[in-house]
């Protein structure tokens, strides 16, 4: 069973968005860095872009497939966890820890109320099975 | 006396070219220059001339090459060794006797470039292949230009641009709203890829339960007014014949749109229906595939377009045509005076090895032997079909045509996929069909044995993967760890994509970098 | 038909087996208004020995192969060791297919990093792909590479760019948003001139052939520099890979994108093809290249092997968002291309590569002299060049075919009409001093 930890926001499109004042830190699902299978490329925009919520932010890839990134809420770009270049791998290792991907300034904290909590999301990919 | 034995035998270990090289070592022999030379700086000033000497290009004598690669070729499967069975590639057997004429030093030797009068042999090849192809696909327009079946199909799919800005009128509204190329879900990735780089908005339309195109889907997409046409393979890629094409085709032509067939299963069908007569516009053959040209490893393909004389001025050019003269005699020559032509899709005129190669097996086979050729491709598939049906899980009930496909879902429970089928029947000494293809079936396996295989390998392949399937309830860890009868195991994808590795470089530098 | 290995009973006894009792039956799938009711309409078949008149019937009517040639242009005639040819007639190489599955397939995966090696330290790039169709279609890609990597629609490309590969890139851009603009020739040197007002900052890429289309060597270091300065990539082609032994690479002058037919190596002009593409650039472009790569792999032992890699840039994967359509390679003529580079080596690609530019200049200096016949350009030259003859050069070189049994040259007026005498002469190590006069001679005998 996929790990779904407490306190963060999630999105059916299987990102996780942690907020801690206006900003907030994303990265992909437990659930869905399973069934991408071994991830080898995060492609990830720059500091300074500024992205709609559920607008493509990158993409990331394993060996023979590739999965869109969604923000699940809008703003600016901040930080981008540069060290997935070398160590993409940390996806699948720890997704919501060292496997984070961007920090985001928050523009509209409102649009965090749409999305999933962690019980939501767990009954959806659930639904999925 | 006593012998060492080697730990690892030297054939199964043979290094790249590059650490091999012994400097000094020559593999050629040149005559001696037999003008007199002029002093290299004459000849060229020194900032326009190489600084490196070629450094780390091999130096190897002629004995180390050739066991070189006669060394590393036996790490290959090939068709001549067994049963290849992957499906949607048609691996067939490739006759020596096309590989002798393509040799042949009039063909071999003969310049692109040479007078049109002094390469009339080479024309006649090309406009005797274009004539048989027509033939075959009851598509009257051939051109052989393009270098692969991906290349036909772009070639194809820029024709039927070509063809609506010339109907609708480039700058009406009405061009600008006919971008959308319809793609089933179970297509090849090439067929979108290509739509793409022919300027089309691909939308993907629906299988139906049974495997074939959904028509209530195809109306509803045709019902938007943008479809500027279909790309379609049949049969299909899950090897069922698309019983409603001729519907199909009169929806999509009735919707102001032309139908494109990728003809990569085509072996299904030559001499037994002609995609001309069930109203498609044009497609693609791949005469590496039904027409038995080799597939090298990975090329060189060739992937001739037919289309309806509709759609001839649109060929690329230069066509190759014939003029009979007065009292007899015909004259072969290029034409490049087709001003509504999508242009040239490559240099010359197409991979002409592979037409010569393509025009010996149409030649070999003759009338019926094509017919013949097609029916033994079938009955092999259907014997495979039937000699698994009890132990594989079939998605759909339609019977196949040149190939089979089956899923691996009965035997997932022990955790063995279809990956795992495929390496385990590497140890049973054949190649793997193709695998997780059409997308659309979960854990695909699509089969394909072609003519060229006699019934009692058919049944040893048949009997390996019964034996497989038990395997996968009793012993499914022998199954997960296969293959072990090969030089090397599963290698490690994963690592090699995010750390790639894409060259050799000498070993100081590669520490270094 | 004897390639069909059960017999006629063999297949009925397999008919009965699954309850058919006809071959026919097999396509009661098909609706029967699509099913043809005739036999094809193609000849009847043929064995072996009339087969083989038959290809020699017509392949004695190509009298161009059996003549002397100094005809170039984008397809070369070369020496090819012997084992070439029986290395690649191998069946493990000829009768496999693209490598799926790396256990079974670990001599065409390494024979492709070798190619890929090769190719890089020929073009002196980091990155080189499996191999494209050839040197045109491979050009076409490199255009559509530099609008990703830039982001930008216009594309520069010089006039002595081979006029096939120009079209053949300008259907391939037609439906792209790329607009090609053109860069003229000097006429007095033979080279392309960078027009500085051209380089804006809209500008992907600047193609140049070199040496080009007039065998004219282009200074690419000069372009480099100015490409880069306005942001642009500098995608260099070469027609005539025999070069890459003398000249200065592409990427030592800067390059960015190397393109090559890589015909040269090994494989026979055989009426334009099958040739092979190279392709090649710099590592940070490395997932933007199109088609095949192959790349190291371990296994659990570490065993070292090669998978094909980054796959996820490709048509089977990304579809319409791919790189590019292309799914094969040219994987044989690129393992011919492979055997020639490793045969010839180090010091054979250097000896030809000397060999055509000295024979090149012999017959440079004896053409030149001939009266009324001219060398319009100053530029150096690798082993092609133009001669401007007194009349008409198409009629010209009938006569000399006709009448002293050399095919000399082409007449560029096939590609190019504001250019009636001009004919383009290559001249590689196959071209022996005797033939070189007897051009010469035939020339000076057919300029009436």
């Amino acid at each position: 069973m996929a790990n779904v930890p407490e306190g963060l926001y999630y999105s059916k499109d299987h990102e996780w968005l942690r907020v801690e004042g206006e900003t907030g830190t994303v990265g992909i699902t437990d659930h869905a860095q399973g069934s991408l299978g071994d991830v080898v490329y995060v492609e990830l925009p720059k500091a300074g872009e500024t992205f709609a919520a559920h607008d493509t932010f990158g993409s990331v890839e394993s060996v023979k497939a590739v999965s869109e990134l969604f923000l699940p809420a809008g703003g600016e770009v901040t930080e981008v966890n540069e060290s997935l270049n070398d160590e993409p791998e940390k996806v699948n290792n720890d997704p919501y820890g060292e496997g984070w991907m961007l920090r985001v300034r928050l523009s509209n904290r409102g649009e965090v109320d749409s999305l999933l909590s962690a019980a939501e999301y767990e009954d959806y990919i659930g639904s999925l099975e | 006396m006593s012998i060492t034995k080697a730990t690892t035998h030297v054939t199964q270990n043979e290094a790249l070219v590059f650490e091999r090289s012994q400097a000094g070592r020559r593999g050629y022999r040149l005559p001696a220059l037999d003008v007199e030379e002029t002093a290299i700086d004459d000849l060229l000033p020194a900032e326009l001339r190489r600084e490196d000497d070629l450094e780390g290009v091999p130096e190897l004598s002629e004995p180390d090459v050739v066991r070189h690669f006669t060394r590393i070729s036996t790490w290959n499967y090939n068709i001549d060794l067994g049963l290849y069975p992957l499906g949607s590639c048609t691996m067939k057997y490739n006759s020596r006797l096309n590989e002798r004429v393509a040799r042949i030093p009039g063909f071999a030797g003969l310049h692109p470039l040479a007078p049109e009068e002094d390469a009339q042999g080479a024309l006649e090849v090309m406009y005797e292949l274009q004539q048989h192809l027509a033939e075959i696909t009851g598509l009257p327009g051939v051109s052989l230009q393009p270098a692969a079946g991906a290349h036909g199909e772009m070639t194809g799919v820029m024709m039927i641009r070509a063809f609506l800005d010339a109907r609708d009128g480039v700058t009406s509204d009405e061009a600008k709203r006919r971008k959308v190329m319809l793609i089933p879900d179970s297509a090849h990735g090439t067929n979108p890829a290509s739509a793409h780089l022919s300027g089309f908005t691909v939308k993907t339309i629906r299988s139906t339960p049974e495997g074939l195109t959904d028509l209530d889907h195809l109306r509803e997409l045709c019902a938007s007014g943008a479809v500027a046409g279909l790309m379609l393979t049949n049969p299909n890629t899950c090897g069922i014949f698309e019983r409603n094409i001729k519907e199909i085709c009169r929806v999509i032509h009735e919707a102001g749109g032309l139908v494109y067939m990728d003809g990569a299963n085509m072996n299904a069908l030559v001499g037994v229906a002609r995609p001309g007569d069930m109203g498609v516009d044009v497609i693609h053959l791949n005469l590496h595939k039904t027409f038995s040209t080799p597939h090298g490893g990975g090329g060189p393909g060739s992937g001739p377009c037919c289309c309806t004389a509709e759609l001839e001025p649109f060929l690329p050019v230069p066509r190759v045509v014939r003029s009979d003269a007065e009292g007899g005699g015909a004259t072969y020559g290029l034409d490049s005076e087709r001003p509504q032509s999508v242009g040239r899709v490559k240099a010359f005129y197409g991979n002409f090895g592979m037409h010569l190669r393509a025009l010996a097996y149409i030649l070999t086979h003759g009338r019926d032997g094509l017919r013949e050729a097609t029916e033994a491709a079938v009955l092999n598939a259907r014997f495979i079909a039937h000699g698994l049906a009890d132990t594989f899980d079939r998605p759909f009930d339609s019977p196949p045509m040149h190939e089979c496909l089956f899923t691996d879902k009965r035997q997932t429970r022990k955790g063995v996929h279809t990956l795992d089928i495929a390496k385990r029947l590497i140890d049973y000494g054949f190649h793997p069909m193709t695998i997780y293809f059409p997308l659309i079936v979960q854990g695909a396996m699509l089969i394909e044995p072609t003519e060229s295989v006699g019934r009692a390998e058919l049944q040893q392949f048949v009997d390996a993967m019964k034996e497989i399937a038990r395997e996968a309830v009793e012993d499914a860890d022998t199954v997960l760890g296969a293959p072990h009868t090969t030089r090397i195991g599963r290698l490690d994808e994963a690592a090699a994509a995010r750390k790639p590795v894409l060259r050799w470089r000498p070993a100081e530098k590669a520490a270094g970098a | 038909m004897r390639y069909i290995p059960n017999s006629p009973e063999e297949r009925q006894e397999m008919l009965r087996g699954l309850g058919l009792s006809s071959a026919a039956e097999l396509f009661d799938s098909l609706p029967q208004d699509v099913i043809l009711k005739r036999p094809l309409d193609t000849p009847e078949a043929l064995s072996e020995i009339e087969l083989l008149e038959r290809f020699e019937a017509m392949a004695a009517r190509n009298a161009a192969a059996r003549r002397p040639s100094f005809l170039g242009a984008g397809a070369y005639h070369h020496y090819a060791p012997t084992i070439v040819d029986s290395l690649i007639q191998r069946s493990e190489f000829f009768t496999a297919y693209t490598p799926y599955q790396p256990e079974i397939s670990q001599g065409t995966l390494q024979a492709i990093f070798e190619f890929q090696t090769l190719v890089c330290q020929l073009t002196g790039m980091d990155v080189a792909n499996a191999s494209m169709y050839d040197g045109s279609t491979a050009m076409a890609e490199a255009v559509l590479m530099a609008e990703r990597v830039t982001r930008r629609t216009r594309v520069l490309v010089s006039a002595a760019v081979h006029p096939e590969y120009l079209r053949v890139t300008e259907t391939y851009v037609a439906h792209a948003g790329i607009e090609l603009g053109r860069l003229e020739v000097d006429e007095e040197t033979g080279r392309t001139s960078l027009d500085a007002s051209a380089l804006d900052d809209g500008v992907a890429a600047v193609v140049v052939q070199s040496p080009n289309f007039f065998g004219c060597v282009e200074d690419l270091r000069a372009f480099a520099d100015r490409v880069h300065a306005a942001g642009a990539l500098l995608v260099v082609v070469v027609t005539e890979a025999a070069s890459f032994g003398l000249l200065r690479s592409p990427g030592a002058c800067g390059a960015d994108i190397v393109v090559a037919e890589g015909q040269s190596f090994g494989v026979p002009v055989s009426y334009g093809g099958p040739y092979v593409g190279l392709f090649s650039t710099r590592e940070k472009y490395a997932r933007q290249i199109p088609g095949r790569l192959a790349g190291v792999a371990f296994d659990k032992e570490g065993r070292r092997g090669f998978v094909l890699t980054l796959a996820t840039r490709e048509q089977h994967i990304r579809r319409e968002k791919a790189t590019s359509n292309i799914c094969t390679n040219e994987g044989l003529i690129a393992l011919a291309a492979t055997v020639y580079m490793t045969a010839m080596g180090r010091r054979g690609l250097q000896e030809v590569a000397a060999q055509c530019a000295q024979k090149a200049a012999y017959a440079r200096r004896r053409i030149g002299a001939l009266e009324g016949f001219s060398l319009p350009h100053s530029a150096p030259v690798f082993n092609e060049f133009v001669v401007r003859a007194p009349s008409e050069a198409a009629g010209l070189l009938r006569r000399l075919a006709s009448e002293h049994n050399v095919t000399g040259g082409l007449a560029l007026s096939r590609y190019l009409p504001g250019r009636p005498n001009d004919i383009l002469v290559c001249v590689t190590e196959t071209n022996k001093r005797a033939d070189i006069d007897a051009l010469a001679e035939g020339l000076k005998g057919s300029s009436r």
